[in-house]
């Protein structure tokens, strides 16, 4: 029962083949990319039934979600903190920002979800905005020149809008 | 703009006429009617905001935004209703200069234009005070002299600001001052001219000779000359051929595809439509990332406005050329900017590299011909094909032209900047780039990205160009400068990078996924202070190794991170090997906490966060004093991290 596709699903993935039809084989990453934007993440019934309905092996699949970085596998919370650990970000200490975060959070390199689902940290390798380093994102929001102080009063903005 | 002028024009995408550009800014050119002409006249009056009180510019690439430029956009939508002031606000792309954003620049039709760095939303009111008070505070520069503010012999022209003075802008020209958005201001700047003159005067073959007298070389890494790449792809004979636009930018440090795409993406987009016509492809692909929203959006709108007006599609300009292009987001893997990997990704599958050849001018996409250009490069195009002098009357006897530099790290003034080729890194880093921040002292500078090195101060003087940067072990890698000072440690650079490459490894051949690892292990192992000095040869001949036996470029040059630290700072290698010491304090564990007595307030906070309890109290000569036990500590820095008084301190 466990991995019987949620209906709602279903539709979705329904919906995103109609969007590239006819359909092709090449086109497997733009759709992964559509069903994620929709979803938030791949669950695997989802990648079981693209498997069914697109005739592409599964594992075929799985490898391709593995692969980029932009393919999430498990649930994400409701917003996405994107920090930079590239070079410019790293030179300018990164690192503690992610120490930082990690700890007002309760994450680690493991556990990359909050435990109310509010937010998901992924780790990123340059946003293309080394200038202003170090950088947060969080959904489509930049951050830069960014201090703990100031990440503090940035997670309170969330917070505090959502309620 | 767009529209005909009257019914005795024709263009329209099933009857294109060729002259449609040029009529766009100088019509009409098949009939004399004065009506068509003051219509045309007054439809460029209004692109150029002639006929506009005010006009404020406000730098809204991704840079400008994470310095908050969408604040100060609001919060000048408000103020100026407020105050009933009649102004236009245009959103612009970034100007190249970081360090200052948010950019601001006002603009009377008189042609004043004050620019205004660092306005966050809540220097909004200052500024609009400061500038109709004609006062010079939080002004960066002024684009002419015109006496319209009190103090302005103090005031700068931002062509002679110390970031200005030794660029040579030709790519990033339209950049900040443009709306990307509008495809009529970039024709009105002179855009889609070479378009033009390609498909009504000039054959493939004359095309490819011109960019080959040019001698533009790749602006993606590698420098190849690009006449010759379009040359192999022309002489396969092939129906169906594809040309790929590599814009998948994923070099940390380097942003200046980016940049360019989201400041003037047609520029990009029309060097792409020469090249294809160039090739004889009539398919076109953009490879951008995902998480680079605004670039990919301002792509794809460039690209769409040109369907509409007939610059992409059949027969444009009457030509009979056909060309479609496509957007496509990449979702994102370092090794996808590989040609072959990049490849493998636009058919869907995983971006892993393989033997060349056959190389894909031969056997591409698909399996048909294709030629693939970095966004740079193809961002040069129009204007070697209109002023050919214009780029070679700069540059070194082999690199010509000039080329975009991103600096960033610990240099003053981080942002963007075109030079020409030969400009030294010195130049770049302490004239434009201003020195080290805090006025610290220069330690190294990374170029290249992950295949790069790590260069010391004897290279300064090195001037930019392919050939010098190889000659001394290095490589130009896609143009970021990465400045370090005596902060950072050259050890952790090196494992950071060796980090990176190790994480992007597609895994496909032993010596980059296997290889890599074994560096990373003895890396690591000198960082806690548990390496010895044959490690360093062990290091040398495994690079070595990989370097000649690795089958993409990712692999080739993931080693030159650590041998071009070993080579050029092997005493802070030694420090770590010998002294177990780690000069910069950067290495966790080989460094020492120590309490300041003089500053500790004894409130006992680095007592509590001590996860191993090493912090302790003595009790010396009747008065209280905290100290760490060595032998206890593990190093975490949570005590450093947490001190109220920054009485922690590293040795
Ligand atoms: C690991 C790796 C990453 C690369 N990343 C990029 C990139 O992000 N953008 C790019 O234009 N070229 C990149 N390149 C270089 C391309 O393979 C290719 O040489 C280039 O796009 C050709 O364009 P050009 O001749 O105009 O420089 C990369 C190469 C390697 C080995
Ligand atoms: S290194 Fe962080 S944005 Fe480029």
């Amino acid at each position: 029962m466990e991995n019987q596709v949620d209906p709602q699903y279903s539709d979705i993935i329904d919906e995103v083949l109609n969007k590239f039809k006819p359909f092709n084989k090449n086109l497997l990453i733009s759709i992964l990319q559509e069903i994620q934007y929709t979803i938030g993440y791949l669950p695997k019934a989802v990648l079981e039934e693209l498997s069914d309905k697109t005739n592409i092996p599964l594992s075929q699949i799985y490898g391709v979600a593995t692969f980029y970085h932009q393919f999430r596998l498990n649930l994400k919370g409701k917003h996405l903190i994107t920090i930079c650990l590239g070079t410019a970000c790293h030179v300018q200490g990164s690192n503690n920002l992610l120490n930082y975060i990690q700890d007002v959070l309760q994450l680690n390199d493991n556990l990359d979800t909050t435990e109310d689902r509010f937010f998901t940290l992924n780790q990123v390798r340059c946003l293309g905005t080394c200038g202003l380093a170090p950088i947060i994102k969080i959904d489509n929001d930049f951050y830069g020149n960014v201090s703990p102080t100031d990440l503090k009063k940035i997670f309170e903005k969330y917070r505090s809008i959502d309620v | 703009m767009l529209e005909n002028c009257c019914s005795k024009c024709h263009h329209s995408i099933s009857n294109p006429c060729k002259d449609w550009v040029i009529c766009k800014t100088e019509g009409p050119l098949c009939h004399t009617d004065i009506s068509c002409k003051n219509k045309i006249v007054n439809s460029l009056n209004q692109i150029m905001n002639e006929n506009t009180n005010l006009v404020i510019k406000i730098g809204m690439s991704t840079c400008g935004l994470a310095a908050g430029a969408g604040d100060t956009f609001n919060e000048f939508q408000k103020l100026l209703k407020e105050r009933n002031i009649q102004a236009e606000i245009i959103k612009v792309g970034c100007m190249g200069h970081c360090y200052a954003e948010p950019i601001v620049e006002i603009i009377e039709p008189n042609g004043s234009c004050v620019i205004y760095n660092n306005v966050k939303n809540t220097d909004v009111e200052s500024t609009l005070n400061s500038y109709f008070d004609k006062k010079t505070e939080g002004v960066l520069a002024i684009r002419y002299k015109k006496g319209t503010l009190s103090d302005e012999a103090k005031i700068p022209l931002f062509q002679n600001l110390l970031f200005n003075k030794k660029q040579k802008r030709i790519i990033l020209n339209n950049c900040g001052i443009i709306n990307p958005e509008k495809i009529e201001e970039y024709i009105v700047f002179g855009g889609y001219r070479a378009l033009s003159k390609v498909l009504t005067k000039l054959s493939p073959q004359e095309v490819i000779d011109q960019i080959k007298s040019s001698k533009l070389r790749g602006r993606g890494g590698a420098g190849f000359p690009t006449g010759q790449k379009w040359q192999i792809c022309y002489d396969v004979k092939n129906d169906q051929k594809y040309f790929i636009c590599n814009a998948d930018e994923g070099d940390p440090g380097a942003f200046m595809n980016r940049l360019l795409a989201e400041g003037d993406p047609h520029r990009v987009l029309e060097g792409l439509i020469i090249a294809a016509y160039a090739i004889g492809a009539s398919k076109g692909y953009i490879f951008v990332r995902a998480e680079k929203t605004l670039m990919a959006n301002h792509l794809k709108l460039a690209v769409n406005q040109t369907k509409q007006i007939g610059l992409l599609g059949n027969n444009i300009l009457n030509s009979d050329f056909n060309l479609d292009v496509e957007v496509v987001l990449s979702a994102g893997a370092f090794v996808c900017g590989e040609e072959t990997a990049l490849l493998a990704a636009l058919e869907g599958k995983r971006a892993m590299p393989r033997p060349r050849p056959p190389y894909p001018a031969t056997q591409g996409l698909f399996g048909k011909p294709t030629t693939i250009n970095n966004v740079e490069t193809l961002a040069h195009v129009s204007t070697i094909i209109l002023k050919n002098e214009l780029f070679t009357s700069v540059g070194t006897e082999k690199s010509k032209g000039t080329k975009v530099f991103c600096l960033a790290g610990k240099v003053k003034r981080t942002g963007a900047a075109e030079v020409p080729f030969g400009t030294t890194l010195k130049e770049l880093i302490f004239d434009i780039g201003g020195g080290i921040v805090n006025d610290g002292k220069f330690k190294a500078v990374q170029t290249g990205g992950p295949s790069g090195g790590c260069l010391s101060d004897k290279f300064l003087d090195l001037p930019l160009d392919y050939e010098k940067l190889a000659e001394a072990g290095f490589i130009m890698g896609s143009g970021g400068v990465i400045v370090l000072d005596e902060d950072s440690c050259v050890v952790d650079t090196a494992k950071y990078f060796l980090n990176f490459t190790t994480k992007e490894s597609c895994g496909k051949c032993t010596p980059c996924r296997i290889g890599l690892k074994r560096l990373q292990e003895i890396l690591e192992k000198i960082s806690k202070g548990q390496g010895n000095m044959a490690d360093l040869d062990d290091m040398n001949n495994l690079g070595k190794l990989i370097i000649n036996t690795s089958l993409c470029a990712l692999g080739q040059g993931a080693p030159n991170p650590i041998l071009t630290t070993i080579k050029y700072f092997s005493e802070e290698y030694k420090e770590h090997i010998e002294k177990r010491r780690c000069p910069s304090h950067v290495c966790a564990n080989l460094v020492d906490y120590r309490i300041n007595p003089d500053e500790c307030i004894n409130c006992g906070n680095c007592t509590k966060n001590c996860p191993v309890g090493a912090i302790n109290i003595l009790s010396l000569t009747g008065s209280k004093q905290y100290s760490i036990e060595l032998e206890k500590c593990i190093r975490c820095g949570y005590c450093f991290n947490n001190c109220p008084m920054n009485a922690i301190f590293k040795v």
